[in-house]
Formats: C-alpha cells, structure tokens, sequence
C-alpha cells in the first residue's frame, strides 16, 4: 500500500463514493429514466417503452401550467419575505449583540427546529383558524376579523416561519465577516446608513443571502405537506401533484416527469445563485 | 499517473451503472398489462388449515376500521401485534400494494373499486373461504359478490358496507338537507368540502342523474364522454365554493370541529366521531341517493403473515366485531347475526345502520367500481379510470 499512494486514495474515497454512486446516483437516475416509461390503466403496471407521452402531457395541459406557477411564485414570495425578515435580525446578532448573547439569541432561532414540522404548521392553524388565536386577538382590539387558514395566504405566512432559520444563519455569517472597522470607515466618510447598506453591506452579504435562499427556495419547492394540512381548494404544489400521480394515481411514470420538472428548475436556480457568487466562501 | 487512474475508474465505474439502470428494465421488458380474463394469482393455493400466528400483522385499512376496542382482545388471543396504516382513497390502497412488492403487506380493507384492479394486478390472492367459519352466516349478497368473487375464486371476505353521507352543521341547517345540490350551491361558498378523490365524479355524476335527465345517466361509474364533461364541468364550477378538498378522514373532522366548513360529503365515521365530541352535526341521504362503499378485507400475494391473516378475517367476520365496527363506524355489516348485538351497543343501531335489510338496500347504493372503458351494456365508449383521475387533477387544480 506504500509503493502504491493512488491505491490508498482510492480505498479511502471507494466506500463514500460507492455509496454517492449506488444509493444517490443510480437510483436518482432510474427514477428519471421512469419519466419515460408509462403505465397499465387498469392494473398500474409501468409498460416499459419508451415514450415522450408523460412530458407532453406536462407541456399541453393548463393545469400542470398553474401548479408549476403557483409553486414557483410561492418559492420566490417566500425567499423575499425572508431575506427581508432576516437581515434585520442577523445584523443584530451579528453586530449589535454582545458577544456572549450572540450564542443565546442563535440558539432561539435554531430552537423552533427542534419542535417537529407537524407540530409547527399545527400551531400556525391553530392561530388562523375560525376561532384561533388569531381572531380572538383581533377581535378583542376591534379590528375585522380575518378567516386566513385554508388560503394561499396561510402557506405564505407558514413557509415564511418555518424557513427562517435557515434564512438567518447564512446571513448572520456572512454578516460576522464584514469588519467593523469598514462601517466606522464608511460613517467616518460621510455615507449614510442607507447607502452604507446599499453600496457597502449588501455586495458583501449578497452571497450569504443567496445562499440562505437556496434553502429557502428549494423548500418551498418541494413541498407538500403544508399545502395537504393548511392550503385551500386551489393549494396544490408540484409536490401535491407528484404524490397524486404516485400514491393515488400509482403512475410512478407521470409522477417522475413532474420530479424532472422540479430538478429542472432548481438546476437553472442553482446556476443563478452560483453566478451570483453564493459559494465563493466554499 | 494516480489521478488519472482513479479517474477512470471513477468514470468506469459511474458509466457502468448508469447503463445497467437504463438497459435493465428494457430488459425485463413487461407485458402491457392484463386485459380482463385470468387473475395472474388465480392458481396460488390456499392454505387447508390455519397454523401458528407469526406474531405480527400489517394492515392497510380505512380509518376507524382498526379501534383499540377490538384490536387489544384479538392481539391478546392471537398474539398477533396488528401495524396499521390509513389509507385515504381507494387509489392510494391499490398504490401500496403494488409498489409495496407484496412483502410488506398482508391485508387491505379494499373497496369494491379497488378489487378488480388488485386481483389483475396480481396484487392479491385466493383464499380459502372455508376457513371463515363465519361466512356461513353472511347475507347471501355479500357472500360472493362480483367485486370480490372472480371464477368460483374467493380473493378476500367481505366485511361491510356503507353510504357516502351528507354531512352538515345543525347550526346552519335547521332540518336535514333533501338534495345534494347543497354541495353545488353559492349559498355556502367557501363552506364546503368534500373528498380529494377522483371517484368523486361519480356523486357528480349520481346528482347530474336526476338534475339533467336529459343526460341518460343511469350508472355514475359508466360515462359516455358528454355525460362525464358534464359531470366535470359541475365540479369545476364547485371549485370556487369548496374550503378545502380532504384527503384523510381527521381533516374534515378538524374543518367541521372549526366551524371551517357546515356542509360536505362524508363516511359516516366522521359523523359518528363528531357526535363523540359533541360537535352539532348530523347526517343523511339525500332523495338523489347515494355512492357508497363494500369493502372486502383482501389477501396480499405475498404476505408475510397469512396465518395471522386468516385469523382477522375470521375474526372480524364474527358477529360480535361485525357489530361493534357497525356501530362505532356506522356501516352496515355482512354478518346477518350482528344486528341484536348492535341493538345492545345501542339503542335501534341495528335498524339505524340497515342491518339485516334484504338486498333491495343494497342495491340502493351505487357502490364505489372502477370505471372501465367498457360499459356493463356491452358498449366500449365508457371513460376509463385513467381520465378520470386526469380530469380531477384539472378540478382541483
């Protein structure tokens, strides 16, 4: 093994990459292949021949059109209103907040993620519904009540919360690593707070912004849950199309077309956020 | 010279597996799928006696079907540890068998419309009827019924049956509605829900009967194209009216215990879980009738524990548990001996939930089928399955 380095580096790497190759590799790619397969309509067997008829079906029918739509809009409303929920809060911790603090106040944020994701956009129906918290409150203050819960509205509120954090860690590291010293600098020249932020801060942390809206986007993307428990008539994700075509519809086929759909679009976003410089700190 | 050559292996070896993925099941190959003759599983042989319970048990059930109140003894007697899982539609039990391998699961409470494409999928097999005592004491309808019966071959035993009801708040409807058309009026728009499920389309359909005669609708399940668009463009107008389509049980009891929603379609296991809790809600059947469902606990081909198997059949088919799941879930049970029991539960349960009627009941629900491209009058224009499911997907949206 000596005389032979290349033989130890391949030992080493062998077990990951067997794993990366088998297990993540092979089976993403036998589930696309699927795509082109489709099925028996009585009986669900997957027909083996090749066909086109699955992305066709995608391409030409309006619904799938909306669906894709609604998923996409829902993903970029959700990274906007948590990049701008987020800075503040990261800049706090970041550079207002005594140091010691600075662990306390990270580890309220993370704390959320302890509870389960069920118990949270349980919590989130409780306070929208009918006679949730929500409507209690704003009836006691006088002010109209609302009747959020099942509506395109309560995901939004509920994605927002449960993606915070990963919103705000990026942003909070990106934020340690621009000195101090350049703020001072910056007041010291004359700029205001605003354009400090816009012309020094933000070239700075844009990186760790785009990368915390990987998360945040991709998230959104791929979820299902929440438009099944909270979403209204007209929720429906790209997720909640794929599990109806696989678990209720048993057209695996179909269901891997739209999963095509899906990494697609996260592949042109990936390419964006690289472009933007998201993984430079890599 | 190192890098290069763990390069290439790397490469060799990504290659190699990516090209054994893409080639093996053109390789395989497949039958294009059974047309209607054979069941694959027809030939298995069943069992002649019951042997020894394997310790284990896993169910794929519709919610309510699997109390504690008759699970605990049975695990105690049996020593049968029962695992269950809920399904939500009809469709989501037949995609569990078969992506399940047929290893993972013995039993499935399925639906009439789940039947047919369990047993050609080879999803299912024979089982051997003489090994339910009970069977005996089944109404003669239910014995071997078309959707559980194929050749003289028994794949399951059924269980019960029941009404897809109407369910409504007695705070918004003073008296019982008469007519499904609640479910399609403006009046109560954003007030409404009914199931995530493409057979949907047959109570569509079922309402469109006597709403537009001129149709020709006489089974929901077998539509000529006109008479399915029109079903699908009732629902597509119900869209903007409905609060929230459910996909289990528990949601629309959530919705109904909220206040979310007054009116929808419902089991009448939500019913009867709502009057648990002291919610003000009741049911009925409107004078359109209803769809319904038959179930049939069925057999896996490949179940891993057929002797425990065998002995929930036999047990749920005994006429005490028939009546407490008839009570408790408020269906009507195959067993012609549950209906005193029911009584004892409770008060005129037998005649509340038509236990013991003749089969004149029976055929007055339109029991959930699947839609087959070939029509019962020797037509082939019906719509299949397939587009039904389509369609719904455009209904939901």
């Amino acid at each position: 093994m000596w005389r032979r380095p290349w033989l130890r580096g391949a030992l080493i790497l062998s077990p990951p990459l067997a794993w990366f190759l088998v297990i993540y590799l092979a089976s993403l790619v036998a589930l696309l292949i699927t795509a082109f397969f489709s099925t028996n309509d009585l009986t669900g067997n997957i027909i083996y021949q090749w066909t086109w008829s699955n992305f066709s079906q995608i391409f030409t029918q309006s619904v799938y059109h909306t669906i894709i739509l609604r998923t996409l809009l829902m993903a970029i409303a959700v990274t906007l209103t948590d990049a701008v929920i987020a800075l503040p809060f990261a800049f706090f911790i970041a550079k207002i907040a005594s140091h010691r603090s600075r662990q306390v106040f990270l580890a309220l944020v993370l704390l959320p993620l302890w509870a389960s994701y069920l118990a949270r956009v349980y919590a989130w129906i409780n306070i929208l519904s009918n006679h949730g918290v929500l409507p209690n409150f704003e009836s006691h203050l006088g002010l109209p009540i609302t009747n959020l819960a099942y509506s395109n509205v309560a995901m939004w509120i509920v994605f927002s919360y449960l993606w915070l954090p990963f919103m705000i860690v990026p942003i909070y590291g990106a934020f340690e690593r621009v000195p101090d010293s350049l703020l001072e600098a910056s007041a010291d020249l004359g700029a205001g707070s605003w354009f400090t932020f816009r012309k020094i801060l933000m070239p700075m942390i844009l990186p760790g912004v785009v990368a915390g809206s990987i998360f945040t986007f991709s998230l959104t993307l791929g979820d299902f849950i929440t438009p099944l428990l909270i979403g209204g008539s007209s929720s429906n994700f790209i997720g909640n199309a794929i599990y109806d075509s696989a678990i209720n519809g048993g057209d695996l086929p179909f269901a891997a077309a739209l999963a095509f759909v899906s990494i697609a679009i996260m592949a042109v976003y990936l390419l964006l956020a690289r472009l933007a410089g998201a993984f430079e700190a890599l | 010279m190192t890098k290069t050559r763990l390069l290439k292996w790397f490469g060799a070896g990504a290659t190699t597996l990516l090209l054994s993925v893409f080639v093996m099941p053109i390789a395989l190959g497949g039958s294009a799928g059974a047309a209607l003759g054979t069941p694959p599983t027809q030939n298995m042989k069943p069992p002649t006696s019951i042997g020894k319970g394997e310790g284990a048990l896993n169910i794929i059930a519709w919610e309510g079907y699997t109390q504690p109140e008759w699970v605990k003894p049975f695990e105690a007697t049996t020593g049968c540890q029962v695992n269950v899982k809920y399904a939500g539609s009809s469709s989501e039990m037949v995609s569990l068998m078969a992506n399940g391998g047929g290893h993972q699961w013995d039993l499935v409470s399925a639906s009439g419309d789940a039947d047919l494409r369990l047993i050609y999928g080879g999803d299912v097999k024979p089982i051997n009827i003489n090994l339910i005592p009970s069977w005996k004491e089944f109404q003669p309808f239910l014995k071997s019924p078309s959707f559980n019966t194929i050749n003289g071959y028994h794949y399951g035993v059924s269980f019960e049956f029941g009404p897809n009801v109407l369910l409504y708040s007695t705070k918004t409807f003073k008296t019982a509605p008469t007519s499904w058309s609640v479910l399609y009026s403006s009046k109560y728009k954003g007030e409404i829900t009914i199931p995530d499920n493409p057979i949907q389309i047959a109570d569509a359909a079922l309402y469109l009967e006597t709403a537009q005669p001129s149709l020709g609708i006489t089974d929901p399940y077998e539509l000529t194209q006109t008479q399915f668009n029109a079903a699908v463009n009732l629902l597509k107008s119900e869209h903007p009216l409905v609060k929230k389509y459910w996909d289990l049980a528990s949601q629309e009891i959530s919705l109904f215990q909220n206040g979310e929603a007054v009116v929808g379609a419902a089991w009448p296991y939500q019913t009867s879980t709502l009057q648990a809790a002291k919610a003000p809600v009741a049911d009925t059947i409107p004078k359109q009738g209803a769809t319904g469902w038959a179930d049939t606990w069925m057999l896996a081909a490949n179940a891993p524990h057929p002797n425990c198997a065998y002995k929930w059949m036999a047990y749920m088919s005994t006429p005490k548990i028939q009546a407490e799941d008839a009570i408790s879930y408020g269906e009507t049970p195959a067993n012609t001996l549950a209906c005193p029991i029911m009584n004892t539960l409770q008060k005129g349960g037998c005649a509340a939930y038509h236990a013991n009627e003749p089969e004149s009941y029976f055929s007055t629900i339109k029991f959930w089928k699947t839609p087959l491209s070939t029509c019962d009058n020797g037509q082939n224009d019906c719509v299949d399955f397939t587009q039904w499911q389509q369609a719904w997907t455009q209904i939901i949206g």
